[in-house]
């Protein structure tokens, strides 16, 4: 079926609110560094793991493993282990970035299903073919780097399935291709599984505002009734040539709501929504809105308009209560 | 161990690029990287200029390799990518997956780029397997990981450390050179040839932080692991990259050759010239900003 909804599952309460509200399937990731959401008190251990993936298939749907930062020498075991372990508990699918481990995961499991993970940084239909031809991946989760006219040329050239991100948050930069974390704090999602690492977050009260650093870097400087954000690295003000801006991208999340009848037009696969870091309540929410949206436009296409209360309701939810259509709409590149 | 000029990252006249390569034939550097690998706007030189480049360069005796677009977005960016690789007179520099498919597919010897992310053996030995014969580590990879890593490498692939310049840390579909000048990418008016080492971004209070190259994120501080030729030497490294600046290069291979030689004041004559500040925490399994001199002061 196309325009699956795939929704973010931080923990068991989130994941079944996520399966209550109609996702089509979840994804999560165990409690280490071999997902990119390697934050202290999230994801899964093996029991739980398994309830999860009983919760879902009980009622039809599915979960998908994202092992998804690049194994490092010393501990390759630790990536390796995760990939048997999601093919013994019944994985619907791996979310794999890795070439090594792609291979490895081919050679061990060839009937476990693969999918490239956005840490993968393929933007080109001949890197998803790589991957394809290569490792049998099934389907390709795209950075949000692509407009949609390029969307519909990878669709156009492959055999995989394509996934895009429909929702939360915004990476600007080529997923996997950035190590502006690592410079900042020494772990990038590349290799420790976090961005903007919370433990290198600092927040100080100063005369002259609000001040959030990372590893001691002021990111930004907050004067009064200023909201502040959680300081992701890009999202930060900073000075060039004598202006102080958002040099990198303002604190703003994705949504693509309007382009839904495009996207089932091209062909998308599945619609990916960013968040295993937030609450269950985020999750119930985001989730049953897209769960409208998406039934609306696969019921009708061409009358599709997102309803004002849908907007309303995900710009309450979103970063700095703002949103962007992204790459996706070729005027913000 | 020798020493590689890496693919200009800038954007600079038609004149100052043709002027650098032609003082680059008589740099004591082994191999020379060319081509636009950062923004596919970017069109003073366009590939049969590059392709030229290539002929003189190797005609003095350089070993030229072509260098792959980092980010691939459409479908001329493919097109151009087919036309480098079926060219087939120089060995080409893969930086991303596409390029390594046309690449295999040819049957074509190739370089793995540090954006192909290899962070472990199993990998590199796919990329060996594929016909990649030379391969540069992720940038913010440190030495423990490195030697780690080179304690299963695979027969005959060679190793090159990107040794001096300012890091390229990120891509991205937006220009944050044009969104400075509030100009949309499409018309970006090609600002970055203001800019021949990139726009400065500073914090709030004034600390250089990083660089603004178009759509690349570049560190400001200028990687440098001319104090750690010993280490190199020791983990089998064959080639040393270093990343052209506007100014003074000559000058910054001059340093590297002299601390290849043993001179002892080399990093000295190097900081002379550096554009920036010296970084190289990455090296240490520190954040890249760190400076190993800082800490240990």
């Amino acid at each position: 079926m196309p325009l699956d909804l795939i929704c973010p599952a931080g923990n068991l309460v989130s994941l079944k609110v996520a399966i209550d509200h109609g996702a089509d399937a979840v994804y999560m990731g165990f409690r280490d560094n071999t997902n990119a959401r390697a934050f202290p008190g999230l994801n899964f251990d093996e029991a739980q793991a398994a309830e999860g993936l009983r919760y879902a298939h009980d009622r039809g749907r599915k979960v998908l493993l994202a092992l998804n930062t690049y194994p490092q020498p010393d501990t390759w075991t630790r990536w390796t282990d995760a990939v048997d372990r999601a093919a013994k508990l019944g994985m619907d699918a791996v979310i794999l970035a890795d070439a090594g481990l792609m291979r490895y995961a081919v050679k061990q499991h060839p009937h476990l299903r693969l999918h490239l993970s956005v840490q993968g940084s393929a933007t080109s239909y001949e890197a998803v073919n790589f991957y394809r031809e290569h490792f049998g991946i099934q389907r390709a989760v795209l950075p949000r780097v692509l407009s949609l006219p390029q969307v519909e040329n990878v669709v156009k050239h492959t055999d995989a399935e394509i996934e895009l991100f429909g929702f939360g948050g915004l990476c600007v930069m080529v997923e996997g291709r950035c190590l502006l974390s690592s410079y900042c704090t020494g772990e990038s999602p590349n290799s420790a599984g976090v961005c903007s690492p919370a433990k290198a977050v600092q927040w100080t009260d100063t005369p002259a505002g609000l001040e959030s650093r990372l590893n001691g870097v002021l990111l930004d400087r907050y004067g009064k009734g200023e909201k502040a954000g959680y300081p992701t690295l890009c999202k930060g003000r900073f000075e060039v040539g004598g202006e102080t801006y958002y040099a990198i991208e303002e604190p703003t999340s994705l949504n693509t709501l309007d382009l839904l009848p495009e996207m089932l037009k091209i062909g998308i696969a599945a619609i990916k929504i960013e968040g295993r870091q937030r609450s269950p309540a985020y999750v119930a929410q985001v989730t049953k809105v897209w769960r409208a949206a998406i039934d609306a436009v696969k019921k009708n296409a061409d009358g599709f308009k997102p309803a004002p209360a849908w907007q309303a309701e995900l710009n309450k939810l979103s970063e700095g209560q703002s949103h962007t259509l992204g790459a996706y709409h070729r005027p913000w590149k | 161990m020798n020493l590689s000029l890496g693919p200009l990252l800038y954007y600079w006249s038609r004149d100052d690029v043709l002027a650098f390569y032609d003082e680059a034939k008589h740099w004591p550097v082994a191999r020379v990287y060319l081509g636009e690998s950062v923004c596919s706007r970017r069109h003073l030189l366009r590939l049969p200029d590059w392709l030229a480049l290539a002929e003189q360069l190797a005609a003095a005796g350089k070993e030229v390799v072509l260098s792959t677009q980092t980010l691939v977005e459409s479908e001329s960016d493919l097109k151009t990518l087919r036309r480098l690789v079926s060219d087939g007179r120089f060995l080409v520099e893969a930086n991303e997956w596409g390029a390594v498919r046309l690449l295999s597919g040819a049957g074509a010897p190739f370089i793995a780029g540090s954006t192909l992310n290899v962070y472990n053996p199993e990998t590199l030995g796919a990329l060996a397997e594929l016909g990649a014969r030379r391969w540069l580590p992720p940038v913010e990879m440190s030495h423990a990981t490195l030697a780690s890593l080179l304690e299963q490498v695979p027969d005959g692939m060679e190793t090159e450390v990107f040794a001096y310049g300012r890091l390229p840390l990120a891509y991205s579909a937006r220009c944050f050179t044009a969104r400075h000048y509030n100009l949309p990418k499409d018309d970006c008016q090609f600002r970055c040839l203001d800019h021949p080492d990139g726009l400065a971004l500073a914090t709030r209070e004034g600390e250089p932080f990083l660089t603004l190259n178009g759509i690349q994120t570049q560190s400001a501080g200028v990687y440098t692991l001319i104090g750690e030729l010993p280490a190199l030497r020791n983990l089998g490294v064959v080639s040393l990259r270093l990343s052209p600046q506007s100014r003074h290069m000559e000058r910054v291979i001059d340093a590297f050759r002299a601390a290849l030689a043993g001179e002892a004041r080399a990093a000295e004559k190097l900081a002379r010239v550096m554009p920036g500040p010296a970084v190289d925490g990455y090296w240490h399994g520190q954040a890249g900003l760190d400076h190993s001199a800082a800490r240990l002061a």
